[in-house]
């Protein structure tokens, strides 16, 4: 249909058109928002009215200062903690399954499937799991014999429910890091294995000097990946606990949508984006630096 | 040395026991409950099997009191809208940056690239209002736009695959007259199918199991999706589990024969996706 313009003319015609509106969506869903978002965060915005009245530094002192806020993070801490543990048995099962094994393949299939399923399913498949009287996690602790155990309130008790929820994304997530570690693995050239048999390294040193400097990179992808994801946690304790009880499972992400759907403070809002945002880069930019002299 | 790679394999054997027990005991959980009766449900302990794999009444009843064929509706309808826009917009996008120099080319990618650090459930503040202002809340649309405007994957893809797809070809086509838009269409769009094959899984995936966007952007019992559906059908139904276990087995199945017939597409896409 172009065929009559010179290929000089049509070369600008499909750059202009091929390109306008992807860069119109990403300036307008990505660039966009995160500007408009560091303007909002100096006004009292209620989302509402026409009027957005400047007020300075007031909503990152509110941030920072006020332990409803700032605080929540407390609760985020547990979803790095078992993000760590995640990643090692994610290392684990990946070495396991690129070594010698019967069934390696229905193995990998089933450690994968949690990532596959609805997330709202598997938080309430968990809301039946951890049930305090009906739920099967106690039943089970109950029929190895731990009875005292087998009372727990796995979603009731402030200490226990940010853990319990930490648990439910390793069950949904360990796979997923699994498959990546695996794909680095396989990229190993297997005479480096060889060589050092011949040289006479056992497993455990094999896996030392050679496999973990070789999957360096991924491991950083991956813990890069369990930082932001347990910075940015929202839906399973939004649809299972509501943050609660008593707050004891409100995430940050769960604060910044209650405040700005819920209370229609916009301005505030704005403000613990934009202190997400900041992390999230300082968390990228360290990973890169040290990426960068590890590579050199 | 042999007791040592005995006791390797013994504990291979049993971490991936452990492992594959703490996966599917949740999901047995469901599956046995699903398919009890009221009373079966009340005298019967949790983990115990039902009579019989052939009472379908809790399904009947949550398919229908949680407006699934609704749900599954919406959901097919944003997802195809979705994929369609993705794969033409993506494609020709890259197209157009893989194959032509031109001035800010590199600049334009590093935008692009740029743009992932930005974790989108930070930008949802101002997004809900630009999408207000678009006037499509409680529209399917909004969250089309959002899946197409807002995740930057399938340019990550698609850009590492147009660079593999050889420079002669174009040539060659161009010689024979063929005008660029017909070599975008009929030679670099067929060859990126691995690609798109891939883009459409990875996706549908995300949209299917998103409830973030849904909850906030479609409100209303018309617009159900299917993570919405659960979410309102669990507030109302509470505490009646072998109802609850027959929606959840609903809304999980889909998405797992798409895996079981798809897990070479679906391991190779993540692979792929999580090493940009």
């Amino acid at each position: 249909m172009l065929s009559g313009m010179s290929i000089q003319k049509q070369r600008k015609l499909i750059i202009f058109s091929f390109i306008t509106v992807p860069l119109l969506l990403l300036l307008t869903f990505a660039y966009y928002p995160a500007l408009e978002l560091v303007r909002l965060s100096f006004t009292d915005w209620d989302g509402i009215s026409a009027d957005k009245t400047y007020i300075g530094w007031a909503n990152y002192k509110e941030v920072f200062s006020n332990p409803e806020i700032f605080g929540v993070f407390r609760n985020n801490v547990a979803y790095f903690v078992v993000g760590i543990v995640q990643n090692i048995a994610a290392i684990y099962f990946a070495v396991v399954l690129n070594g010698k094994l019967k069934g390696k393949n229905l193995f990998r299939l089933l450690l994968f499937l949690p990532y596959i399923l609805n997330g709202v399913a598997v938080a309430f498949l968990f809301g039946y799991v951890y049930d305090t009287t009906n739920g099967s996690l106690n039943l089970l602790l109950g029929q190895l014999g731990f009875d005292q155990l087998a009372e727990t309130s796995w979603l009731g008790q402030s200490q226990l429910v940010d853990y319990s929820l930490a648990s439910i994304s390793f069950w949904r997530f360990m796979g997923f890091n699994m498959v990546i570690y695996l794909a680095a693995l396989q990229s190993i050239p297997s005479d480096l294995y060889e060589a050092a048999s011949i040289d006479g390294a056992n497993g455990w040193q094999k896996f030392i000097y050679i496999t973990l400097p070789n999957i360096y990179k991924i491991i950083e992808l991956n813990l890069f990946l369990t930082v932001t994801g347990a910075l940015e946690v929202f839906d399973l304790p939004f649809v299972l606990t509501k943050g609660g009880p008593a707050g004891a499972s409100e995430t940050f992400v769960l604060k910044i949508v209650e405040t700005a759907f819920q209370f229609n403070n916009y301005g505030l809002a704005s403000a613990m984006s934009v202190v997400l945002l900041l992390f999230v880069i300082i968390v990228l930019s360290i990973q890169r630096y040290l990426l960068k002299g590890k590579g050199e | 040395m042999r007791s040592y790679r005995i006791s390797w394999d013994i504990l291979k054997y049993a971490t991936l026991a452990v492992a594959v027990f703490a996966i599917l005991f949740p999901p047995y959980i469901i599956v046995v409950n699903a398919f009890k009766t009221a009373e079966e449900f009340f005298e019967k302990a949790a983990t115990a099997l039902p009579d019989s794999f052939l009472h379908f009444a809790n399904f009947a009843e949550a398919f229908e009191k949680a407006d699934m064929p609704r749900a599954f509706g919406n959901t097919a309808v944003i997802i195809v809208l979705s994929l369609v826009l993705n794969i033409l917009i993506g494609s020709a996008f890259c197209y157009a940056v893989g194959r032509f120099q031109f001035k800010l080319r590199g600049p334009l990618v590093g935008l692009f690239l740029f743009a992932t650090i930005i974790p989108s459930i930070t930008t949802q503040v101002v997004n809900y209002k630009t999408i207000q202002a678009l006037e499509l809340t409680n529209n399917l649309l909004g969250p089309v736009l959002l899946y197409v405007g807002a995740d930057i994957l399938q340019i990550y893809i698609y850009l590492q695959f147009v660079r593999s797809i050889p420079y002669e070809l174009d040539e060659s086509a161009m010689i024979e007259g063929a005008s660029l838009f017909r070599i975008f269409r009929s030679i670099i769009f067929p060859l990126l199918g691995p690609a798109t094959a891939t883009i459409i899984i990875l996706k549908t995936i995300s949209i299917y199991n998103d409830m973030f966007v849904p909850y906030l952007y479609l409100p209303r019992p018309e617009h159900v999706v299917v993570s919405t559906s659960l979410m309102r059908f669990f507030s109302v139904n509470s505490g009646d589990w072998q109802l609850i276990s027959s929606a959840i087995l609903i809304i999980m199945i889909p998405t797992a024969i798409l895996y079981l017939f798809l897990q070479k597409y679906i391991f190779a896409g993540v692979t792929s996706g999580a090493v940009k």
